[in-house]
């Protein structure tokens, strides 16, 4: 690949992954797969079913213990490193999985301010606000601070995942397909508030997604998982021209040409 | 890591707010107050951000609510910053400041207190009556199968025999043989001053087979096979897949219940028999060892002098408990909403119930068979 970190020197790299290797019994998902994420950046991650996206997420948050490989994030050793580094790295990253994975016996507002309350001090008032502040961010409505998960929509349990995700003020948020199942319009809000959050927070985003729209609209840049490794990277608008059949077919199908014409 | 710091300079005219410094979450507690006390008496506010380091949410939202505040006071807040990135960043934050709450206060004192009393009488009424009704369907199911005997699901029905009868039968076994052995060494202690050995038998006989190797047989199997069944089913609840069998014309109660309720009432009698024997088994041993009475000795005493009834009544409670431990345990998973901790606690009044209800029929039925005279 041209833009590999040596001819690049000013790009700062915050997630570096090198030689990652995850196998599931005798299926390998993900071999010799090398990664950077630069600073600032949203970084969408495609793949066909299968290729291992939300693997190679839950790995680099070290949800999961790959076979072999390095993996730095922010400059210390996810894998390897002492538990001090790993916890120091834990409170520069926020993720919002898939479904939420809100605390299911909490309500929307002790959620955002759990994370506060066990690395932070602050008091209760002090809590409560910022919690709130994060919770209106997300472009939630107050009314769904003192909510239950369970009373939440689909989208707005995303919404508050994000809102917990973003409680520590990370320097990256890792997403798992943030806008599958939301409505067009959420979506699309969602992609505005990525945006709006990565200007003005200087956020790094880290993003599965298969929203063609999200990869047009937010991404600064495309990785294509593949043949167990990442096949490609670039911005968008060089996808098209890759000659590989699942990456023609994913970014010059009807969908993706309707996606286009929009931006 | 430069601590933030504020300095205010309050001319008549044009008062300047500076902020420098690192303006985070970690220093939030302790800069806080000192945004609190800035008031000015003059018409604008200059606040100048150019000294700072880094600015995050918990810091736009320190800046955000002091300019909402004073522009409250109809003082205007000029922001200044070389970063206009800052400036966007602290509109984004007041844009998004919750308005102030109106929400209502809950009501509190002696009318809440009898609210909630009225409540929970409302809510146990309702839920005795939703029981009633479960108990209801499941019936109904029932006898619809009997009549189509095609319908019944037999291998989940061996599965669940399996399951909640076969794979108890040691525990049950060694509960029983244990309490067995203790009536055996405490009666023996008792008896044996008013040199009444002999009547261990009959103490040892009648405990367990008319009361004790039923009763603890069915908290053992509402402790084991109870809470898995408002787990299992509870947690398809949450998953919505009982909503998916409904729409694809299975029926949940059919499907899940049924088999689990038949399995139960099945298995509860034949794993309180295994209880029984295992029981006088240990009574027997203990007997033996501490009073001498010898194996041939108990089984002669037995077979004289323990009516057959009392295993029959034993044996009669049996399904009653079965069906009250299977019945409690499914309804419960059905007021399963919504998420895990709703499992957890629909799982842990499933045991609770069954137990007590369990024991409420083992009162009712002592005392209809000793009116009855046997």
């Amino acid at each position: 690949m041209s833009d590999s970190p040596a001819t690049r020197p000013d790009r700062e790299a915050v997630i570096t992954v090198r030689g990652l290797r995850n196998q599931f019994g005798p299926q390998v998902v993900h071999d010799n797969l090398d990664l950077d994420v630069w600073k600032g950046e949203v970084l969408g991650i495609v793949g066909g079913s299968g290729t291992g996206k939300s693997v190679l997420l839950r790995t680099i948050v070290g949800l999961n213990r790959p076979a072999a490989g390095s993996i730095n994030v922010l400059g210390a050793d996810v894998l390897n490193g002492t538990r001090e580094e790993r916890l120091a790295a834990e409170k520069q990253w926020g993720v919002a999985f898939q479904d939420g994975a809100l605390f299911s016996s909490l309500t929307v507002l002790q959620n955002v301010e759990a994370p506060m309350r066990e690395h932070m001090k602050l008091s209760p008032a002090l809590m409560k606000a910022l919690g709130e502040l994060k919770i209106s961010l997300v472009g939630l409505p107050q009314l769904a601070c003192g909510k239950l998960p369970s009373e939440l929509s689909g989208g707005m349990r995303k919404r508050a995942a994000l809102a917990r995700a973003l409680a520590l003020d990370p320097a990256i948020v890792f997403l798992d397909e943030p806008t599958a199942g939301l409505d067009p319009i959420g979506a699309a809000a969602y992609d505005e508030l990525i945006n709006e959050l990565k200007r003005s927070l200087g956020l790094t985003v880290f993003m599965v997604t298969h929203d063609l729209d999200s990869l047009y609209a937010i991404c600064d840049r495309i990785a294509v998982l593949a043949e167990k490794r990442v096949l490609f990277e670039g911005p968008i608008e060089g996808m098209t021209e890759i000659d590989h059949p699942w990456v023609q077919e994913y970014f010059t199908g009807p969908r993706a040409r309707a996606a286009q014409e929009k931006t | 890591m430069n601590a933030p710091t504020l300095l205010f300079e309050d001319t008549q005219d044009a008062p300047v707010l500076r902020v420098a410094g690192r303006l985070a979450i970690e220093y939030l507690e302790d800069i806080e107050p000192e945004f609190h006390k800035i008031t000015t008496a003059a018409p604008r506010l200059r606040v100048d951000l150019d000294g700072l380091e880094a600015l995050d949410t918990s810091g736009a939202w320190l800046i955000a609510t002091l300019k909402t505040r004073l522009e409250a006071q109809g003082v205007s807040v000029e922001l200044i910053d070389a970063s206009s990135n800052r400036i966007a960043l602290i509109d984004t934050v007041q844009e998004a400041l919750p308005k102030e709450d109106d929400n209502a206060q809950p009501e509190r004192g002696i009318i809440a207190w009898v609210a909630s009393i009225g409540a929970a009488t409302a809510a146990m009424g309702a839920s005795a009556l939703s029981l009633a009704s479960f108990l209801g369907e499941v019936l109904s199911r029932f006898f619809y199968g009997v009549v189509r005997p095609r319908r019944w699901r037999t291998a989940a029905l061996v599965s669940q025999m399996e399951e909640t009868g076969f794979h108890a039968i040691p525990i049950v076994m060694l509960m029983s043989f244990l309490i067995g052995i203790v009536l055996a060494f405490q009666g023996a202690s008792q008896l044996r001053q008013f040199g009444a050995e002999v009547f261990v038998v009959d103490l040892i006989a009648i405990s367990i087979l008319r009361e004790l190797g039923i009763l603890l047989t069915s908290i053992i199997v509402a402790g084991r096979s109870g809470s898995a069944f408002t787990a299992s089913i509870g947690s398809m609840k949450v998953r919505e897949e009982l909503d998916a069998m409904r729409t694809l014309g299975l029926d949940p109660i059919e499907v899940l219940v049924l088999p689990r309720v038949i399995a139960l009432v099945i298995m509860l009698p034949i794993l309180g028999f295994i209880a029984n024997i295992s029981g006088l088994f240990g009574g027997a041993l203990m007997s033996w060892i501490e009073l001498g009475v010898s194996p041939s000795m108990f089984i002669t005493r037995l077979q004289e002098n323990t009516d057959i009834w009392h295993l029959i009544i034993g044996m009669i409670k049996a399904p009653f408990f079965a069906a009250i431990i299977s019945v409690v345990a499914c309804w419960q998973a059905m007021q399963v909403k919504g998420s895990a901790d709703s499992v957890g606690r629909h799982t842990t009044t499933s045991v609770v119930q069954s137990i007590f209800l369990v024991i409420v029929a083992d009162a009712v039925f002592s005392i209809f068979f000793s009116e009855l005279g046997v």
